[in-house]
C-alpha cells in the first residue's frame, strides 16, 4: 500500500498501431515503466485511461480501458503519468458514489487524501491473523451450515434470475458479531460496505444503493460502461477497502458483483493481446489474476479492522465447472451455491447445501464461539441430507412404494430441511441459537440410531428438541 | 558494457549482452535489484523470469548476473522457518517491510548472527569425501542437525573447530583438496535448486510412512521414500489432508510447500504447529517443520521455483540420514506457473496451453523422492506427496494424468463424498497404492491376521458397490436379507472405519495399533452380522452397530484395550 512516486509526466503523440483495446506506439523514451498509468486525450479532448502492458525496445503497448473506438493514428496526445494506476482515499470516501475507476459520479467534490496503487501488494502470510470471529448473518443456511467469519472470502455462486442480490443485501443488513457468545471478538461495530458493481445492470446498482442502509462506498461500472474498466473496478474497490480496514481500523464488507463479467472482460483483453488460451478461451493466468483480487481479504495481526468479501458470480449455463466458478472455488474460502431447482419451488434463499461450504467454519464455531453442538450438528445435517438426496434419486426410478421405512424418513427429512430450515423470509433475522434448534427439530424426522455423526452425549442433551413436533416448534419461534 | 533490459512482459524480462550470462544464473534486475533467473539464451538476447512484481521497471535498466545458479542455503536455522518460493525468510521480511511484501525485499535465508552449538565428529587428517558428516548441531530439541561436507568437495581435513558456539560466518573446518588448494567449510553450504543432490545408492521403499489416517495407512499406504498424488476438485479436502499428514505422519522432518494457494491456510499452519505436539517426541510440531509459502497472489515465477526450493531442502535433510516428508499443495499451481512463463516466452503449447515439457518436469520432481543410502552411508528418505487441482474436477486433464504416471500411490478425492461431509473424501474404490503388498508384512507384525481382515474389508466394499447398482434400478425391495446386511456392513465400515474427522480430538490421529484393533473388531462384528439369521430390520440395533460406528471417536490411540474388548460385546 505504498504511496506511488510522482514524476513529471511524459507526453507523447505518435501512435503506430491500434488493435482492439491495445495501442502500440514508438517511444524511444527510457523513462516509461511497466504497468504505468497512461492518459490518452483524443481529438475532442476526451480523456481515456490506460496502462502500459508491454515494453519492447522502443515500442510501448498500452491497454486503453475505455476502448480505442474513435482513436485515430497520429492525432492523440498520450501522457505517461510516471506511476501505476492509483486511487485517492481518505475517510471522507465513505458515502461516496464513484465510477468503476474510482472517479466521483455523485456530483460531489474530487477525492482527497493519499494516492494508493490499486494493485496493492501481496500480504505476507506471516502478517495475517487467522479469521475466526463468527458473523451472524441471520440466515440459517449460512450461519448453521456454512458459517461466515470476519476476514473470510465467501462467494455466492448463482445464475441469472436467482435472488443473489437479495441475499447479499440481506447479509449486509443483518450481519453482526455476537460478543455475548464470547470468542475473541469483543466489539460489535457496524460494518462499512464497499460495493463494487462490475458490468451489472443499472437497476441492480440502484437496488443496492437504496437497500443497503448505513455506511457505504459504491464503485459502479455498469453494463454499458467500458468493458476494460471492469478490470480495474474490483481493484479500486479493494484498495479503498484496505485503507478503511487497515489504516482506519474499520470492519469492511466488500460485495463484488458480477465476477463472471469481470472474467469475460479479462478474456477479451487476453484475446486481443494474443495470449494463449487455456479452458474456454480464458487465459491461463485467470487463476492468478482472480487470486490477486480474492486474496485481498482477511485480517492483519495487530490491526483492528478486517475485510470480508462476498463476491457474487453467475455460473454460465448453471455450470459449476465453468472456469470462473471453478477457479473462484479454488481461491475463496468456500462458496454458497444457489439452486435453480429450489428457486422454482419458491424457496428463499435457494441455497443448494451439498456443494456449499465454508472452510473457515471449523475454527469459527463451537464451544465458546457459538455453541458446542454447532459443528457436529452441521455434519450430521449434511450427511443426512446427502442420504435424502440419494433416496430421492432412487425414488424417481423405483417409486416410493419400494422404499424402506428408514428411507421414507429420509425423504421427509429432506423436505423439512428445505422448507423449514433453509427457507426463510427475506426479513427473517434468525439468531444462531434459533437456527441450530430448528436443525435439531428437523433431525427429529429420522430414527435416533441414524444419527451416528452425533455423540450419544449430544443426543441426550438435545433429545427434547428431537422429539418436538416440527411445525409446532416453528410456530412458537415465529411469536 | 553491462546488460540492460530491452523488453518487459510481466514476469518475463529480456536483456541484451546475452554473452554475460549462463542458463540458470541468478540475476538482479533493475535498480531495485529484483531477483530473477536466466531461462533462455539467444545469440544476443537473454530471457529472465523475475521472481517479483515488475511494475515500474523501465527499459534500459541494468541487469547483473551473480555468476551462480539459483540456489538455497542449507544449514542450521532452516527448521521452524517460513520462506517464500526463493527462500526469502518471510518473518524477517515482515520485520523489515511491514505487512506487505514489497519489491526488492531481501534477507539472508539463514541467520548470520545466531550462534549454534557445534560438536565436531571428525579427526584432523581424515580423508573425507562429499556429503560426509563433519559435526553436529542440536538445532531444535527434537532434531540434531548433521553438518555435511558439501557434495563435490573432497580432501583431507586439515582443521576442525573445537566444540563451541559458532555462527554461519565462522569457518568450522578446512579441507585440503587433491590439487593442494584449501577450502574453508562452514556450518552451511549452498546448493542449486534445479540439480538433485547425489546419493550413494537408491534403496527400495519398504517401510510405511504412518500417517495416522486409516484410509491411507490401511487401504492405500505410502512407503517412506514413496510418491503419492491427491487429485480433487475444490473443497474435497486436499489441504486438510496435507495438513493432517504434516501434523501426524511419522517422518523426522516435514517440508510443507504452499504453492499458489491461500494465505490464510499458511497462517493457520503457523498458528497451529507451534501449539500441536508431535505424538512421538512430545515436542511442538513446528520444530520439525520447514515451510515454504508462495501464496496465489505472490509472484508466479517464484511459485514455479518453490517446488525446487522445497525438494532441495528435503534432500539436504535426507542426506543427514533422516526421513523427510514433503507436501506440495498444489502442484497444479506450479504447472500453471510453468504454463504462464512458457506463454510469455511464446513457446509452442502442447495440451491445454501447457508446455510440452510438463511431463518431463513432473517426472523430474517426483524422481527426487526416494529412500537412499546417503554419501555418508546413512539411510534417509524423501517422501513426496503432491496435491493436484484438476480444472472443473476433470481427472483427465494433463496435470492429473501426467502426475498419475509418475506416482505410486493415488488418492482420488471424490466430490460426492465431500458433499456428504464424508472425510477424508478419498474414493475407496478408485484410489490405489502400489506399495500395498510391500508393506503388508510390516502390518502383520503389528497385528497378525491384519492382511486377512483388510482383504475382507476390501471385498465387502466391492460387493456392496455392486449391490448398490442393483438397488439403484430395483429398489431395496429387490434385495435378499443377506444382501441388505451386506449394505449395512458397508455402512459400518465406511462410517466406523474409513471416515475420520480432522477435528475429532480422539480420532484425528490413529496409531497403527488403533487402526488394526478397530479393523479387527469391525470385521468380527460384520462376520457375526452376516452369519446371523436376525432379519436385517432388527440387526442394526441387535448388533449395536451405531455404537460400533462411534467407537473411533470415543476411544483414542491409547485405549486399544477397550476397543478390543468389543469382541466380547454380545
Ligand atoms: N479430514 C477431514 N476432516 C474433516 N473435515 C474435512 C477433512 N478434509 C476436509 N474437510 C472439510 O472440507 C473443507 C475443504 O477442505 P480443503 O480445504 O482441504 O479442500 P481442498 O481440496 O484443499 O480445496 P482447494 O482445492 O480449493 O484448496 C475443509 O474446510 C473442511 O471443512
Ligand atoms: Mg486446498
Amino acid at each position: 500500500m505504498a504511496e506511488s512516486s510522482m514524476k513529471d509526466p511524459i507526453i507523447y503523440t505518435q501512435l503506430e498501431r491500434i488493435e482492439g483495446p491495445l495501442i502500440a506506439l514508438v517511444a524511444a523514451l527510457p523513462g516509461i515503466g511497466f504497468g504505468e498509468a497512461v492518459r490518452v486525450v483524443d481529438l475532442e479532448g476526451r480523456i481515456r485511461h490506460g496502462r502500459v502492458a508491454l515494453l519492447d525496445g522502443d515500442k510501448v503497448t498500452i491497454e486503453v480501458f475505455q476502448g480505442t473506438t474513435g482513436l485515430a493514428k497520429g492525432s492523440e496526445r498520450i501522457r505517461f503519468l510516471g506511476h501505476p494506476i492509483t486511487i485517492t482515499v481518505s475517510e471522507s470516501i465513505i458515502g461516496r458514489r464513484l465510477n468503476g475507476m474510482g472517479e466521483p459520479i455523485d456530483g460531489g467534490p474530487p477525492l482527497t487524501g493519499v494516492a494508493l496503487n490499486i494493485n496493492g501488494s501481496p500480504l505476507n502470510p506471516t502478517a495475517r491473523a487467522y479469521p475466526q470471529d463468527f458473523i451472524q448473518t441471520g440466515i440459517t443456511g449460512i450461519d448453521a451450515m456454512n458459517a461466515l467469519v470476519r476476514g473470510q472470502k465467501l462467494p455466492i455462486f448463482s445464475s441469472s434470475g436467482l435472488p443473489h442480490d437479495q441475499l447479499a443485501i440481506q447479509i449486509a443488513q443483518q450481519a453482526k458479531i455476537r460478543p455475548d457468545l464470547s470468542g475473541s471478538a469483543k466489539d460489535s461495530e457496524e460494518l462499512v460496505v464497499v460495493f463494487a458493481a462490475i458490468g451489472v445492470k443499472h437497476d441492480v446498482a440502484v437496488r443496492f444503493a437504496e437497500e443497503i442502509s448505513g455506511r457505504t462506498v459504491s464503485f459502479l461500472n455498469l453494463a454499458d460502461d467500458p468493458v476494460m474498466e471492469r478490470l480495474l473496478t474490483p481493484r479500486v474497490a479493494l484498495t479503498a477497502a484496505e485503507y478503511l480496514a487497515f489504516e482506519l481500523g474499520l470492519h469492511v464488507l466488500v460485495i463484488l458483483t458480477d465476477m463472471t463479467v469481470y472474467g469475460e472482460a479479462l478474456r477479451e483483453v487476453a484475446t486481443a493481446r494474443g495470449d494463449i488460451p487455456s479452458r474456454k478461451g480464458y487465459p491461463g493466468y485467470l487463476y492468478s489474476d482472480l487470486a490477486t483480487i480474492f486474496e485481498r481479504a482477511g485480517r492483519i495481526k495487530g490491526k483492528p479492522g478486517s475485510i470480508t468479501q462476498i463476491p457474487i458470480l453467475t455460473m454460465p449455463n448453471n455450470d459449476i465447472t465453468h472456469p470462473i466458478p471453478d477457479l473462484t472455488g479454488y481461491i475463496t474460502e468456500g462458496q454458497i451455491v444457489f439452486s435453480r431447482d429450489l428457486f422454482r419451488q419458491r424457496f428463499y434463499p435457494p441455497i443448494n447445501l451439498p456443494p456449499s461450504l465454508s472452510r473457515l467454519m471449523a475454527d469459527g464455531v463451537g464451544e465458546g464461539l457459538t455453541r458446542s453442538d454447532h459443528h457436529p450438528l452441521m455434519e450430521q445435517l449434511y450427511a443426512a441430507y446427502a442420504r435424502a438426496e440419494e433416496v430421492r434419486m432412487m425414488t424417481r426410478i423405483v417409486g416410493e412404494e419400494d422404499l424402506s421405512t428408514v428411507d421414507r424418513c429420509y425423504l421427509e427429512f429432506g423436505q423439512c430441511l428445505e422448507r423449514l430450515f433453509i427457507a426463510q423470509d427475506i426479513t427473517d433475522d434468525r439468531s444462531i441459537e434459533e437456527s441450530l434448534d430448528i436443525g435439531w427439530r428437523v433431525l427429529g424426522c429420522l430414527p435416533r440410531e441414524e444419527l451416528t455423526r452425533l455423540s450419544t452425549q449430544l443426543i441426550e442433551t438435545h433429545g427434547a428438541l428431537l422429539d418436538e413436533e416440527l411445525d409446532q416448534g416453528l410456530e412458537r419461534e415465529k411469536d | 558494457m553491462s546488460a540492460r533490459t530491452i523488453r518487459i512482459s510481466g514476469p518475463v524480462v529480456v536483456c541484451d549482452h546475452a554473452e554475460q550470462f549462463a542458463m540458470g544464473d541468478r540475476v538482479a534486475v533493475g535498480k531495485v535489484g529484483l531477483i530473477g533467473e536466466v531461462i533462455r539464451l539467444t545469440p544476443t538476447e537473454c530471457f529472465l523470469q523475475v521472481y517479483e512484481d515488475t511494475t515500474e521497471l523501465f527499459i534500459g535498466e541494468p541487469v547483473t548476473g551473480s555468476g551462480s545458479a539459483l540456489a538455497v542455503e542449507l544449514g542450521p536455522g532452516l527448521l521452524t522457518t517460513i520462506y517464500d518460493g526463493i527462500q526469502r525468510p518471510l518473518a524477517l521480511i515482515q520485520e523489515q517491510l511491514g505487512a506487505s511484501i514489497l519489491q526488492g525485499a531481501q534477507a539472508p535465508a539463514l541467520s548470520r548472527t545466531q550462534a549454534w552449538p557445534f560438536t565436531p565428529q571428525q579427526e584432523i587428517g581424515t580423508q573425507l569425501s562429499g556429503g560426509a558428516i563433519i559435526g553436529l548441531v542440536q538445532e531444535t530439541p527434537s532434531v540434531c542437525h548433521k553438518i555435511l561436507l558439501p557434495p563435490g568437495l573432497a580432501g583431507q581435513l586439515v582443521h576442525i573447530a573445537e566444540p563451541g558456539e559458532y555462527t554461519l560466518e565462522n569457518p568450522i573446518a578446512r579441507i585440503s583438496c587433491a590439487n593442494g588448494q584449501e577450502h574453508p567449510v562452514y556450518l552451511y553450504h549452498r546448493w542449486p535448486v534445479r540439480i538433485k543432490r547425489p546419493v550413494q545408492q537408491r534403496l527400495s521403499p519398504d517401510l510405511p510412512l504412518i500417517t495416522g489416517q486409516r484410509i491411507i495407512d490401511t487401504l492405500f499406504p505410502i512407503a517412506k521414500g514413496g510418491t503419492a498424488a491427491m487429485p480433487g476438485g475444490f473443497g474435497t479436502g486436499k489441504t486438510v489432508t496435507q495438513h493432517n499428514l504434516a501434523k501426524w505422519c511419522d517422518a523426522d522432518i516435514i517440508i510443507y510447500i504452499g504453492c499458489g494457494e491461500r494465505g490464510n491456510e499458511i497462517t493457520g499452519v503457523l498458528e497451529d504447529f507451534p501449539q500441536l505436539r508431535d505424538p512421538r517426541t512430545g515436542r511442538p510440531l513446528i520444530e520439525r517443520t520447514v515451510m515454504i509459502a508462495n501464496t496465489s497472489n505472490m509472484p508466479v515465477a517464484a511459485r514455479e521455483a518453490s517446488i525446487y526450493t522445497g525438494i532441495t531442502i528435503a534432500e539436504y535433510f535426507r542426506d543427514q540420514g533422516l526421513d523427510v516428508a514433503l507436501m506440495a499443495d498444489s502442484t497444479s499451481r506450479w504447472a500453471e506457473a510453468l504454463r504462464e512463463i512458457s506463454g510469455r516466452l511464446e513457446e509452442m503449447p502442447a495440451e491445454e496451453g501447457f508446455p510440452a515439457y510438463l511431463p518431463s518436469r513432473t517426472a523430474e520432481f517426483y524422481e527426487r523422492a526416494g529412500r537412499v543410502r546417503t554419501l555418508a552411508d546413512e539411510t534417509g528418505s524423501v517422501t513426496a506427496i503432491g496435491a493436484v487441482s484438476p480444472p472443473g474436477g476433470d481427472f483427465s486433464e494433463p496435470v492429473t494424468l501426467h502426475t498419475q504416471r509418475f506416482v505410486k500411490a493415488y488418492w482420488m478425492l471424490d466430490k460426492n463424498l465431500a458433499y456428504a461431509r464424508f472425510f477424508p473424501a478419498i474414493h475407496p474404490l478408485e484410489s490405489y497404492s502400489e506399495y500395498e503388498s510391500d508393506l503388508a508384512q510390516w502390518w502383520e507384525k503389528v497385528s497378525p491376521g491384519w492382511q486377512r481382515d483388510r482383504d475382507e474389508l476390501v471385498g465387502l466394499l466391492i460387493a456392496a458397490d455392486q449391490l448398490k447398482g442393483i438397488v439403484r434400478i430395483l429398489g431395496e425391495e429387490g434385495l435378499s436379507d443377506h444382501q441388505r446386511k451386506t449394505l449395512m456392513a458397508e455402512r459400518v465400515v465406511k462410517e466406523g472405519f474409513l471416515q475420520q474427522s480432522a477435528f475429532s480430538p480422539k480420532d484425528r490421529f490413529a496409531s497403527p495399533e488403533k487402526q488394526a484393533c478397530l479393523l479387527r473388531v469391525i470385521i468380527w462384528r460384520i462376520r457375526a452380522l452376516l452369519e446371523d439369521t436376525t432379519p436385517a430390520r432388527e440387526a442394526f440395533a441387535k448388533f449395536k452397530l451405531n455404537e460400533l460406528i462411534r467407537l473411533k471417536d470415543e476411544l483414542g490411540s491409547d485405549e486399544t484395550e477397550k476397543i478390543l474388548a468389543w469382541q466380547k460385546v454380545q
